[in-house]
């Protein structure tokens, strides 16, 4: 595991209260994980506030599972 | 006519996180008055407030990524909620559901979370305000949360009266059943203001004590010649009003009844009852009225006595006035051990008045060496005191000049 996705990983079970173990790569925020629409704007600013990076509101819509924060952050991180 | 009895309790003050631990504490004249530590106070005219420590706060009931997505009042509100609903123990099925409710309401809401969110915006612009900030601090929110965590979706608001919140949150919920509007209400009122913007504007009110400072559990003492001003605490009280029949059916357990309910506005000023006590009177004979008791059968008054050199004065006179041909009527102040709860204090009180006419005892009016003046009320200075109590008001007054009375009695 990359340690992008590991950093990514604690947040969401920090933020979103769900099992390590639960967590994939293609898990969705919501559909998998149980988050509502609140929960993805906390992990949002979440994910910026640990990377560093801002997160526009149309790169925001389209980080819907594990592996689009990963790649986003992977790119934009500074 | 439809009776409305409490079937169930829950508390929690800076004595203790439930009501067996506050009961115990309080029958043991201990007191929830302690310095402040959680933040700086250096420069703060009042130092001391009754706190809850954090370690009080189950985890089993509201968890650590709740609790930080939570103001702290709704926190507590939650806590003493769930107590008072194992304490009941229902479990409606959908229809019933539709017909129980939560009113559970509060002094002053989130304000420690809108300071901090202030600051965030101010220092890290408005990308860093949490989507949880409002829904964290809007003060219908514990009802919102409680009727959400247990399903009951009957009649959900909160009242805003300051310091009368928790009995009128109490008062109306009883007024919804008895008008057939709803067959079970989780009531009450939750505060958490102990924080530094609440401190601050307190104290430039000039209604905290200032003057015991080095020995906070002496600074709330209500009716005493050295009281200086209220002490504030934290916590919240919640109780389970249910429908007589609805509750014996279900074979539930009875703390008692409540029978009156008064209210009624002062229209003098913004924070100071009105000089003859006329507005807190007024609140109390239309809750003795509305239970249809006479005088003889109210042996109790659960005072607001919050320890302020003015409105303690009122309050007596008002109770001398309305009680001045009649013997044996006691009268304490529970905020002498746990300071001024704002908007819980009235839940919290009747939450306490239920316990002394269950007991047939009343806690102690803690610091009350020398009063003002002499009264032909026994004010319980001191020393709890065994007393068969049938009847009891609880009174709530609150800036903005808001009353608010409960007759609650045996069954």
């Amino acid at each position: 595991m990359s340690d992008i996705e590991e950093r990514v990983k604690k947040i969401v079970v920090e933020h979103l209260g769900v099992d390590e173990s639960k967590i994939q790569s293609d898990s969705k925020f919501i559909d998998d994980l149980g988050a509502d629409s609140l929960d993805t704007v906390e992990l949002v600013m979440a994910f910026e506030e640990e990377f560093g990076c801002e997160i526009p509101d149309d790169a925001a819509e389209k980080i819907v599972t594990m592996k689009d924060a990963v790649s986003f952050l992977s790119d934009n991180s500074n | 006519m439809r009776r409305v009895v409490v079937t169930g309790l829950g508390a929690i003050t800076p004595l203790g996180n439930s009501v067996k631990n506050n009961w115990e504490s309080l029958l043991q004249n201990k007191s929830g008055i302690k310095k402040i530590t959680k933040f700086n106070v250096d420069g703060y005219p009042c130092t001391i407030a009754g706190t809850i420590e954090d370690s009080l706060i189950d985890e089993q009931i509201i968890s650590q990524r709740d609790q930080r997505r939570n103001d702290r009042f709704i926190t507590l509100g939650i806590i003493a909620a769930n107590e008072a609903y194992l304490d009941a123990g229902f479990n409606p099925n959908e229809e019933e559901a539709n017909r129980y409710g939560v009113i559970i309401g509060s002094g002053i809401g989130g304000l420690d979370s809108i300071y901090k969110n202030s600051l965030i915006l101010n220092d890290q612009g408005i990308r860093r305000i949490s989507p949880f900030f409002i829904p964290s601090s809007l003060i219908n929110l514990t009802s919102g949360q409680v009727s959400i965590k247990y399903g009951l979706k009957g009649p959900n608001s909160s009242p805003v009266t300051a310091c009368a919140t928790g009995t009128h949150a109490i008062g109306d919920s009883f007024t919804l059943i008895k008008n057939n509007k709803a067959d079970l209400m989780i009531c009450g009122g939750s505060e958490a203001a102990v924080c530094p913007i609440g401190m601050a504007g307190f104290s430039a009110a000039r209604a905290l004590c200032d003057t015991f400072n080095d020995n906070p559990e002496s600074g709330s003492r209500p009716w005493d010649k050295k009281r200086s001003g209220f002490v504030m605490g934290e916590g919240a009280g919640v109780l389970v009003l249910e429908e007589y029949e609805h509750a014996k059916k279900r074979g539930a357990d009875i703390y008692g009844e409540i029978k009156g309910y008064g209210l009624s506005g002062d229209a003098f000023h913004i924070t100071k009852p009105s000089e003859d006590g006329n507005g807190g009177f007024r609140a109390m004979e239309m809750a003795v009225k509305e239970s249809e008791l006479s005088l003889e059968d109210i042996q109790y008054i659960n005072a607001h006595g919050t320890s302020t050199p003015v409105g303690d004065l009122i309050e007596l006179s008002a109770v001398e006035r309305m009680f001045e041909n009649h013997k044996n009527i006691f009268m304490n102040s529970n905020k002498s051990a746990i300071g001024h709860l704002l908007g819980a204090a009235g839940a919290v009180e009747a939450v306490f008045t239920l316990k002394s006419i269950q007991n047939s005892i009343l806690p102690a009016t803690l610091n009350l060496d020398e009063p003002e003046r002499e009264t032909f009320i026994d004010l319980v200075p001191n020393t709890p005191k065994e007393a068969k109590i049938k009847n009891a008001i609880s009174n709530s007054f609150g800036f903005g000049g808001t009353n608010a009375s409960l007759v609650i009695g045996t069954i």
